[in-house]
């Protein structure tokens, strides 16, 4: 009972807080958009420990944040194997021949609209599909390694990257393509100097979705087939050994991953179209 | 070489619409001095814009002729013979306005330290100095209309079309602007083709103003400027410009039917 | 419009035709066994020696057999004609012969796929309208968890699917319609939080303003402005929730052993060695994505043109 009461008195505490900090007037400040969202996070993280205290629930079902804690400090090694396993090498690489890919053959066919007109329905719909789904095909065609994993990865992002890059080369003012016409400037130097940074905000809407994708495919590929380590195979083992608590310290890793993937590719972006209203604000 | 920088013969431009034909121009001749400053002035729809796009090449016409520096229009523009002015100033957001004023440059292939003696250059002319390092949403709408007046200065273009540049500036703005371009002509000798709706600004800016009417798009008038060179803003209101917006205002009245 | 649709065919008639070419490539080795076996005598006559070689070089040494590769059992690369024969051996064939809810029947285990999308979509949107209005309403709400629905789609889901299924099977919940669709709305909901917020923050400062010349309460100003303001974003946004969700419910089928529902096939086919189930598998999923966003599609065009907007 007295974990409940705790939880409840910190949910109450926090609250208070986090409006408190809303309402002053250092509530745009980065610091306090930072800390709102982490003392929340906080909530729920003590919440869970509580409840799982307080109705004794079993560690083999649900363990407490506490002892996941543990299980990842005492496990960092494997932890970091199978993170080079699957992040490092799987997502990562396909992440990037996936989006190389996929720019280069967008640059390809922007030449010829009816290519463009044909391709971007195409590929809009295909960018929707449960593309996970090709997984075993891919293991068995590339084998259990990294491989297999990359090349799951880079049929998920190429699609998403390649209507979001074909969509911006299109979407250029047509003043501004009147202006480089003005100059009597070459189809390469419109394309280089215009069209691909007008396009570059969407380009990263690709990448950003892409890099949500990649690290899903790499885990689903791997509860397909994959040598003794990797995220997806520990987890996939660790349900059946019942090793609860080392399936969710894989979990944290797995966040931990998707959200510094996601961060980067979000800083790069605020780097590349700080001139974009959207990042003006 | 002659002293004409555009001539127009008969020229046409018809649009094909779900509607049937739009004649946005229809047998429009006009010569354009060199180092004249000629005004484009009409109601919307009488083709001052579609004209000027065809000296630019923008736009393809049916029929008729348009040499511009006695060459095609196509020609003209892959010599890049003009520099164009949009209405909005159609600066790149990613760029710096230094870098924006670099771009005609860097496409035409001038030499690095030539680019940055004109980039200053220019932008002294159209009071920017000190602003190169500003990106664009940074300046009020007036400061980033003369950076692409900047833009279009840059190069070797001795001809300048402007699409209604101050069109959407305020007016407290607008007047100064004029003043400044009157005097930017005066020290570069260019040709200029300038659109405009409205009567003040044409009459105070130009050496002859061109009065066009619509459906079909045609000149109803052409009329000579007798102002002196040197005009200050108070000109405006002395009896020798009123006679002249005058003698414009009852040109655009009797090119337009109202039907 | 008809010139979009050339284009498409052209394409479309292009990937068909790279596919076609593909395949003898993939299915040359696997062709090969196949007439070894069979007696025939291959250039190079061991397994062993071919592996070590191109596929092009097999196929300039064995031309005969290069056709065998378009008719195999069990295909590396099956061709388009063999996965449509197989969709419809598994959907119309299985219907004419009445046996549309057999367990061999891809309407049975579609069926059994759109369910759990179903109710995934119906959670995932509730949830994300919700907090929509949650986060319209109120800056703390906003501060508090916009960054955590951010990071929650960074999180991949994959990881916890297997841990959900466990989790509410431990908690008494039967089968695994549930968990599934836990997992499909964890995929939906963001699209539509995400469209639902910009459309509900759509109306200008100078439609609400007027709002606030007739005194209108709270609620009226959400109800007659930002409501229907947001419908178009919505309807955006649920096109791309379903899809989602249906992702979400083929991925929780995926890795957990489930048996019936399109993932399942996929996940059978391969544990079978039946590449042609996994194929036909795929296809179904994909038919039954267009229809879900088509019928979606349908409904938004007629709903806001009865509202008088135009999408």
């Amino acid at each position: 009972m007295s974990w409940l009461i705790v939880a409840l008195i910190f949910w109450l505490a926090a609250w208070a807080a986090n409006v408190a900090m809303v309402r002053s007037k250092w509530s745009e400040t980065t610091l306090v958009r930072f800390v709102v969202p982490v003392i929340f996070g906080l909530t729920l993280v003590i919440a869970w420990e509580a409840l799982v205290h307080a109705f004794n629930v079993s560690a083999a079902i649900l363990p407490p944040p506490s002892a996941v804690a543990d299980t990842f400090a005492r496990s960092t090694g494997m932890l970091w194997e199978d993170f080079t396993q699957t992040v490092l090498k799987g997502a990562l690489r396909g992440y990037f021949i996936g989006a190389a890919a996929a720019f280069v053959v967008a640059i390809l066919i922007d030449r010829s609209p009816f290519l463009t007109r044909g391709l971007l329905p195409i590929g809009n719909f295909v960018a929707a599909l449960p593309i996970v789904g090709v997984a075993p095909i891919l293991v068995s065609w590339f084998g259990f390694d990294w491989q297999s994993k990359a090349a799951v990865v880079v049929v998920m992002v190429f699609f998403p990257v390649l209507v979001n890059t074909v969509q911006g080369l299109r979407e250029t003012d047509a003043m501004m393509r009147d202006l480089m016409r003005t100059y009597a400037a070459s189809y390469f130097k419109t394309l280089w100097k215009l069209r691909i940074p007008a396009a570059m905000p969407f380009i990263f809407n690709g990448l950003k979705v892409g890099a949500t994708l990649a690290l899903i495919g790499a885990i689903v590929a791997e509860y397909f087939g994959s040598p003794t380590r990797g995220m997806g195979f520990r987890i996939s083992t660790g349900v059946g050994s019942l090793s609860i608590d080392l399936v969710w310290a894989e979990i944290v890793v797995a966040a931990l991953a998707g959200t510094l993937f996601y961060g980067v590719v979000a800083w790069f972006e605020k780097k590349v179209t700080f001139w974009h209203p959207s990042q003006r604000g | 070489m002659t002293d004409t920088a555009i001539s127009a013969d008969n020229l046409s431009l018809t649009f094909q619409t779900n509607d049937g034909p739009v004649h946005a121009l229809k047998d429009v001749s006009l010569d354009i001095n060199k180092g004249d400053f000629v005004s484009f002035i009409g109601p919307s729809g009488c083709g001052k814009t579609t004209f000027l796009r065809c000296m630019a090449d923008l736009e393809q016409p049916t029929g008729g002729s348009i040499t511009v520096n006695g060459v095609s229009a196509r020609e003209a523009r892959k010599s890049r013979a003009y520099g164009y002015v949009f209405q909005h100033a159609g600066l790149y957001p990613w760029r710096t306005i230094g870098r924006n004023v670099r771009l005609p440059l860097e496409i035409m292939g001038y030499p690095k330290a030539d680019q940055d003696a004109r980039i200053k250059r220019v932008l002294e002319l159209v009071d920017l100095a000190g602003f190169e390092k500003k990106f664009p949403w940074q300046l009020s709408g007036g400061m980033q209309q003369r950076a692409s007046i900047a833009r279009a200065l840059a190069f070797d273009a001795d001809i300048l079309l402007m699409d209604e540049p101050f069109g959407a500036l305020d007016e407290i703005v607008r007047d100064h602007l004029n003043e400044q371009l009157l005097r930017l002509w005066a020290k570069t000798q260019k040709t200029i083709a300038f659109v405009t709706h409205s009567i003040p600004e044409a009459v105070y800016l130009s050496t002859k103003i061109v009065v066009m009417s619509p459906r079909p798009g045609r000149i109803s008038d052409v009329i000579e400027n007798p102002l002196p060179a040197e005009r200050p803003l108070d000109i405006r209101d002395t009896q020798a410009f009123l006679d002249v917006a005058h003698r414009v205002r009852e040109g655009l009245r009797a090119g337009h039917s109202y039907d | 419009m008809t010139k979009t649709a050339l284009s498409v065919l052209t394409v479309l008639a292009a990937i068909v035709v790279i596919w076609y070419l593909a395949v003898a490539p993939m299915n040359i080795r696997v062709a090969l066994d196949q007439a070894e076996r069979a007696g025939a005598t291959i250039d190079p006559p061991s397994a062993v020696e071919r592996r070590e070689m191109s596929s092009w070089v097999l196929m300039a040494k064995n031309r005969d057999y290069i056709s065998e590769g378009y008719a195999l059992d069990r295909p590396r690369l099956p061709t388009p004609v063999q996965v449509g024969q197989e969709l419809w051996k598994t959907t119309g064939a299985m219907v004419l012969n009445g046996r549309t809810w057999s367990k061999r029947s891809l309407i049975y285990h579609g069926w059994i796929t759109l369910q759990s999308t179903f109710w995934g979509f119906l959670l995932g949107t509730t949830i994300g309208i919700v907090g929509a209005i949650a986060i319209v309403q109120s800056r703390v709400i906003e501060m508090s968890v916009m960054p955590w629905a951010i990071i929650s789609q960074a999180i991949p889901i994959v990881a916890l699917a297997p841990m959900i299924i466990v989790l509410s099977s431990q908690v008494g919940i039967e089968g695994r319609g549930f968990p599934k669709a836990l997992i499909s709305s964890y995929l939906c909901f963001f699209p539509v939080l995400v469209g639902m917020v910009k459309g509900l923050r759509s109306p200008s400062a100078e439609q609400l303003d007027l709002l606030k010349t007739y005194s209108a309460s709270g609620v009226q100003r959400f109800m007659k402005l930002r409501v229907p303001a947001s419908l178009p974003y919505l309807f955006t946004s649920l096109k791309i929730g379903i899809a989602a969700a249906l992702v979400g419910a083929i991925v929780g089928e995926l890795p957990t052993g489930a048996i019936s529902g399109l993932g399942a096939r996929i996940l059978i086919g391969d544990q079978f060695g039946t590449p042609l189930a996994i194929w036909a598998a795929l296809f179904a999923a994909a038919i039954l994505a267009g229809v879900l966003v088509t019928l979606l599609d349908r409904t938004q065009q007629a709903l806001l043109r009865r509202m008088g907007m135009r999408s």
